[in-house]
C-alpha cells in the first residue's frame, strides 16, 4: 500500500521548515523529510545575530531561530522523517525515499515542496586535494556543530558574506586568519562584517587569488598572487603564507537535481548561482504539483529562504483548497513584502531584479 | 588595469571604512568633546536591510525609517548612552564614546564576542579600524546581561588623544 500525504516537503532547513509550518497551519497533512540526522539545515551553525527587521527576527542568532522553528513544528505535530534521502520523483507526485539507508518507501504527494538548498563551489589549484583544503561552510560545520577547530592558521578564499562571517567565527573559535583573498577588485561582503574581522587584525587582499597549496600530507603553506583585470596572475607578486588550512568561499550552486530529474523547466541565472528551476510568483515550478523555496530557487540567505518557504507553503496549501482567498492573500502578501524588504538596497536590488526576471520569463 | 569611474572605497579594499568615508556618511557622528554623557556611534555606511538599532532603542533616538535600507542616524539629544543598541546591532557596528571621562582619558563601550573576556581593571591593547594597536586601555567593566544575548559589552578608558581612532580591543590570548 502506498503512503499518501497532502504535502511532502524535501529538506528541513530554514526554507523547508517554514514551508512545512505554513502548510500545516493552513490544515494540510505534511510530511517533512531530510537526509540528515538532525533538522535545521545550516541554521544551527549560524551562531551570529541575523540582519533584517523585527518581522524577520533580526538580532536573533540563527541557532535560536532554528530552535524556534523546530519547536513550532513539534507543536503542530508535523511528521518529520530524518535520515531519509529523497532519490527521485515520479509521475509528478510519487516521492521515492530511502530511509536509514535501508528501506525504500514511496509516498504519494498531492503537492511537493523542494527545499534542497545549495552546495559549496570548489575551486581547483595545485595542491587543492591536500587535507586542509575545505569549503568555508565545512569549516563552519566543524567549529560550530562539532566543536572541532580544523586548523590553527587559516587562509580564506572569497570575501562574500560567507567568507567574512566564517572568518569571524574561526577567530571566535580560537583560530588565526592570516588573510582573506578576493579575486574581484573590491570586497564582496557587508562592510560591517569586513570591518569586524579587519579590526581583529585580518588583512584583506583584493584582486588576489590562491595559486598553490604546498605540503606533504597536509597543507603547510599557501601561495597567493595578484591578478590583473583579465584575472591572470601577475608574475612576481606571489606571496607565501604559513597556513595549515585553506577555506574556499567561492559561492554556492543550487541543488536542483531532484527538480530537473522530475522534469521541471530550468532558467539560467548566473547571479543566483546558475541553473534554477523556473518558478512563478507563488513559488510553483513548471510542474503544477511541485513548488520550490530557498537556495534551490536561487542562492540567497537564511532570512530570504524562510520567507520563500512561507510563500511556497501558503501557495501549496491554498492550491489544495485550504485557506480562503482573503486568508491566503493576506499571509502571502505579508511574506512577499518582508521578502522584498530583504531584497532592497545596494546589496539586494540585483537579486530582486534576477528573481523578477525568472518570474517574468515566458515558459516553453 | 582598467581605470575605474569612481574612487574605490577604502571600505571595499581594506575592509574598514576610512575616517574620510565615515565623515562623509550621515550615519557617523562622533560625540562632541564637550558632551558629558556617553553617546552611541554607528559605523554602518552601506545601507544594508537592517534595523534592530532603531527598534531596540528605548529612547527612540535611532532612526532608520520605513525603508530598512536607510542609514541609521542617532539623535544625540535623545541618546542617553544606555548601550542597548551596542549588543542589539547584528553587525557589531555600534559603540558608545565620550571624550572626557577623567583628565586626558576618553571612554568607550564596545561589543566583544571573543573568549576569554577581559576582567575589570585589566590593561588591554586598544585597536583602530585596521586592527593596529594604538594605545593601552583600562577595563572599567564587562557587561554580560542576558538581554545582550551573549554579546559582551566592554567598557574601557583610554588616552583621549586617540579619541576617534580607537574602536575596539585586541583579542586576548587563549588560555587553554
Amino acid at each position: 500500500m502506498m503512503l499518501e500525504r497532502e504535502v511532502v516537503v524535501v529538506g528541513a532547513g530554514p526554507a523547508g521548515l517554514s514551508a512545512a509550518l505554513e502548510a500545516a497551519r493552513a490544515g494540510a497533512s505534511v510530511l517533512l523529510v531530510d537526509e540528515n540526522s538532525k533538522p535545521g539545515g545550516q541554521l544551527f551553525k549560524q551562531i551570529h545575530k541575523f540582519f533584517g527587521s523585527r518581522d524577520h527576527r533580526a538580532g536573533v542568532r540563527g541557532i535560536d531561530i532554528g530552535a524556534q522553528l523546530l519547536d513550532e513544528a513539534q507543536q503542530l505535530d508535523i511528521e518529520v522523517w530524518l535520515d531519509a534521502e529523497v532519490c527521485g520523483i515520479f509521475n509528478q507526485c510519487d516521492v521515492w525515499i530511502v530511509r536509514d539507508k535501508d528501506r525504500s518507501v514511496t509516498v504519494r504527494a498531492r503537492r511537493i515542496i523542494l527545499a534542497t538548498g545549495a552546495t559549496e563551489n570548489a575551486i581547483n589549484f595545485p595542491g587543492w586535494s591536500l587535507p586542509g583544503v575545505m569549503g568555508a561552510g565545512a569549516a563552519q560545520t566543524m567549529i560550530n556543530l562539532h566543536r572541532v577547530l580544523p586548523g590553527q592558521r587559516f587562509l580564506m578564499v572569497g570575501s562574500g558574506n560567507v567568507g567574512v562571517i566564517v572568518s569571524y567565527q574561526l577567530l571566535q573559535a580560537g583560530g588565526s586568519v592570516e588573510a582573506i583573498v578576493e579575486a574581484a577588485p573590491r570586497l564582496g561582503g557587508y562592510g560591517v562584517h569586513t570591518a569586524k574581522v579587519r579590526r581583529a587584525g585580518v588583512p584583506f587582499y583584493t584582486s588576489h587569488t590562491v595559486l598553490e597549496a604546498r605540503g606533504t600530507d597536509h597543507v603547510e603553506s599557501a601561495t597567493i598572487v595578484q591578478i590583473d583585470s583579465a584575472w591572470k596572475p601577475i608574475g612576481g607578486t606571489e606571496k607565501e603564507l604559513s597556513v595549515d588550512t585553506i577555506c574556499i568561499a567561492a559561492g554556492l550552486t543550487p541543488l536542483v537535481e531532484l527538480a530537473f530529474a522530475a522534469g521541471c523547466e530550468s532558467f539560467y541565472s548566473p547571479l543566483l548561482g546558475g541553473m534554477v528551476p523556473w518558478h512563478d510568483r507563488s513559488m510553483r515550478t513548471s510542474i503544477p504539483s511541485i513548488y520550490i523555496a530557498g537556495d534551490i530557487s536561487g542562492v540567497e540567505e537564511a532570512s530570504t529562504a524562510m520567507e520563500e518557504g512561507r510563500m511556497a507553503g501558503l501557495s501549496a496549501a491554498h492550491s489544495l483548497g485550504y485557506l480562503d482567498h482573503e486568508q491566503f492573500t493576506t499571509g502571502f502578501q505579508a511574506a512577499e513584502a518582508r521578502m522584498l524588504a530583504l531584497r532592497s538596497g545596494m546589496f539586494g536590488q540585483k537579486r530582486r531584479d534576477a528573481k523578477a526576471a525568472i518570474i517574468a520569463h515566458e515558459r516553453g | 588595469m582598467q581605470e575605474r569611474e569612481q574612487r574605490e572605497m577604502e571600505l571595499k579594499q581594506s575592509g574598514a571604512p576610512s575616517l574620510q568615508e565615515l565623515h562623509e556618511s550621515p550615519c557617523y557622528q562622533l560625540p562632541p568633546k564637550e558632551r558629558r554623557a556617553l553617546a552611541a556611534v554607528i559605523e554602518c555606511i552601506e545601507g544594508i536591510p537592517c534595523n534592530p538599532c532603531e527598534t531596540s532603542c528605548p529612547q527612540g533616538a535611532i532612526t532608520v525609517g520605513d525603508e530598512i535600507t536607510n542609514l541609521p542616524v542617532v539623535d544625540l539629544e535623545k541618546c542617553t548612552g544606555c548601550g542597548i543598541c551596542v549588543a542589539a546591532c547584528p553587525g557589531l557596528a555600534i559603540y558608545l564614546k565620550k571624550y572626557l571621562f577623567k583628565e586626558n582619558l576618553a571612554y568607550i563601550a564596545f561589543p566583544f564576542e571573543y573568549l576569554p573576556l577581559p576582567e575589570e581593571g585589566q590593561t588591554v591593547h586598544m585597536v583602530d579600524r585596521l586592527g593596529h594597536m594604538v594605545c593601552d586601555g583600562t577595563v572599567l567593566r564587562v557587561v554580560k546581561i542576558k538581554k545582550n544575548d551573549r554579546t559582551a559589552v566592554v567598557h574601557v578608558s583610554y588616552p583621549n588623544e586617540f579619541y576617534e581612532e580607537v574602536v575596539n580591543m585586541q583579542r586576548l590570548p587563549r588560555t587553554d
